[in-house]
């Protein structure tokens, strides 16, 4: 009966749909939709007293993280993240096409060692940094060295603690990130347009401009994304290497909750970084997406 | 024959030189603090900057070391749970996204990114907020005492499985299964004998990266765990913040190993998809 074997088979579909779809849904549910309702009804809450937090859907968390303090700080994030994701695409447009020009066995091997780092602990790198750049580190030991076969008197640089120090170690972090998806853009590009151009009698500065650039330009977009995102709400790099004034978002929700003890307005905060965190992707997307079309 | 790769190698990076010594360049930058880090874990001096010499003493002294062993094995402990977790959720997740349309699919796929996409402290406070709201005891025995953390780490390693697997499932041939079903093999034998061998090697690379993420995981994890349990990074995080020390350059260095050969594990079998350029 084929009506019977087609409801058997929908039957046995509908089974299928359940157990695949309830799973993950009661996961999401429990461990990600509820704790950021929690954090939402927070936001709205007051503190009362040391300990209390009495919820009573206020809106002055939200009122006292649009103060200058907070506006500036969240200003800083993105300058630091803006500029962080600028010197990653400087640095990786480079590398990315040197890694299309080595030939395809060794390709392999310098792909895997640039995807490695991403992979080893973000604390550990972060704490070699340090040991490389602190004043008693390998860089300062090295100048000095050079220094003293110069007989010149030598200070040690203050690298650490400071908003460069911040940026040096948010690009250490995150440059993998941009050169993969400009490698992967540059990768599948066709050649034979280069020629062509170049044919036609344009510098190499302009098949750069006219051509490769405006074909790659989704690859580069994600990669900045893949950058930008991850450095804005950055908590370890800032407080590991950034100085007393280097607190970027991050660090300030972390201190309400560790510290302040404020934890409505924590909450605010964290969740304006969510909203803005997604706001940078759908402008992403739209921006995109209307570059496509 | 490897000397005469090499020589090509050098010859053709002569070629355009520029380009080749900004790669070289970005990957001393990238490796030269982590290889450092790691030499001067073998060095028998507590300046750590001098080499007076190997030794292996700091590692000898983090394995008797109570504090950072139980650190190690509940990291360990923790990692395996999620991976599990994380393998049987993403995969769930994976056939759910590819077999079936349903209503509002697209926000659902964009539910699943979440975890991935918000900063991972935002995570970290929802869990806090979260725990101590539904009152999580904080005195429960051993394995029981991770729990929370294995819930966090599970809830940002499986959308990484899920889209392993949905990439994998992609090139699943369906005709196989319709085959198997004529020759009379039930839901369960296609499940074994159709998916599984077609699955395998992305179920191995999502598992190692699921097993990755959750051992390196320092934020989410800072922030969900009491104070009753510590994870390796955790308290390799307590000890950075004293002091630079070879005791921290060895307890690094293990975990570098244990992140790199299991990484390793998983590039390995993932390699037919590497070649073919899909990284994300």
């Amino acid at each position: 009966m084929p009506s019977d074997r087609f409801r058997a088979k929908n039957e046995n579909s509908r089974k299928v749909f359940l157990v695949t779809f309830l799973p993950p849904t009661i996961w999401l549910i429990l461990f990600l939709l509820a704790p950021i309702l929690i954090i939402i009804v927070y936001s709205f809450s007051q503190k009362v007293g040391l300990i209390n937090i009495e919820v009573n859907w206020v809106s002055d968390n939200y009122w006292r993280a649009a103060d200058p303090i907070y506006l500036k700080i969240f200003a800083k994030s993105f300058y630091i993240a803006g500029i962080t994701t600028f010197l990653c695409l400087v640095i990786s447009f480079p590398v990315a096409l040197a890694i299309t020009k080595i030939r395809q066995d060794w390709k392999l091997i310098i792909l895997v060692l640039l995807m490695l780092p991403f992979w080893i602990n973000l604390l550990i790198r972060t704490y070699a940094l340090i040991a490389v750049l602190r004043t008693r580190g390998f860089l300062n030991s090295g100048f000095e060295w050079i220094a003293a076969h110069l007989g010149l008197r030598f200070e040690p640089i203050q690298f650490l603690y400071n908003d460069t120090a911040i940026i040096i170690g948010l690009v250490y972090i995150h440059l993998p990130f941009m050169i993969l998806p400009i490698y992967a853009g540059l990768e599948g590009f066709d050649e034979t347009l280069k020629q062509a151009a170049e044919d036609l009698g344009s510098s190499s500065m302009q098949v750069y401009r006219h051509i490769v650039f405006p074909l790659i330009r989704p690859s580069i977009f994600a990669g900045c994304m893949l950058v930008f995102i991850p450095a804005l709400g950055s908590y370890l790099t800032p407080e590991l290497l950034g100085g007393t004034d280097g607190q970027l978002i991050a660090n300030v929700i972390e201190r309400q909750f560790k510290h302040a003890n404020d934890w409505p307005f924590g909450a605010a905060l964290s969740m304006v970084l969510i909203y803005v965190t997604c706001g940078v992707i759908a402008a992403w997307l739209l921006v995109a997406k209307r570059k496509e079309s | 024959m490897l000397f005469g790769k090499f020589i090509s190698a050098i010859k053709s990076s002569l070629r355009n030189p520029w380009l080749n010594i900004s790669l070289l360049v970005t990957l001393l930058f990238l490796y030269t603090p982590i290889i450092v880090l790691i030499i001067f874990s073998f060095n028998d001096s507590r300046r750590n900057i001098v080499w007076k010499g190997f030794t292996l003493k700091y590692y000898k002294k983090m394995f008797s070391n109570e504090i950072l062993l139980e650190a190690f094995l509940n990291s360990i402990a923790i990692a395996l749970i999620t991976t599990i977790l994380s393998l049987v959720l993403g995969v769930l997740t994976a056939i759910l996204l590819w077999r079936f349309q349903f209503p509002l699919k697209s926000l659902y796929q964009g539910i699943i990114m979440i975890p991935i996409i918000v900063p991972e402290i935002c995570i970290g406070i929802a869990f806090l907020v979260f725990f101590n709201w539904i009152g999580w005891p904080s005195d429960l025995i051993w394995p029981l005492r991770l729990a929370k953390i294995i819930f966090a780490h599970s809830l940002f390693c499986f959308p990484f499985v899920a889209i392993v697997i949905r990439a994998k499932l992609v090139s699943l041939n369906r005709e196989c299964e319709e085959a198997a079903k004529d020759l009379g093999a039930n839901a369960w034998h296609v499940y074994r004998d159709v998916w599984f061998p077609h699955l395998k090697p992305s179920l191995i690379a999502g598992g190692f990266l699921a097993f990755t993420l959750s051992l390196d995981d320092f934020v989410i994890t800072f922030f969900t765990s009491g104070p009753e349990t510590i994870t390796l990074p955790i308290k390799i995080y307590s000890m950075v913040r004293f002091s630079v020390t070879p005791e921290v350059n060895a307890a690094s260095t293990v975990l570098i190993v244990v992140t790199i050969l299991s990484v390793c594990t998983a590039i390995f079998f993932q390699k037919e998809n590497l070649k073919k350029g899909s990284f994300e």
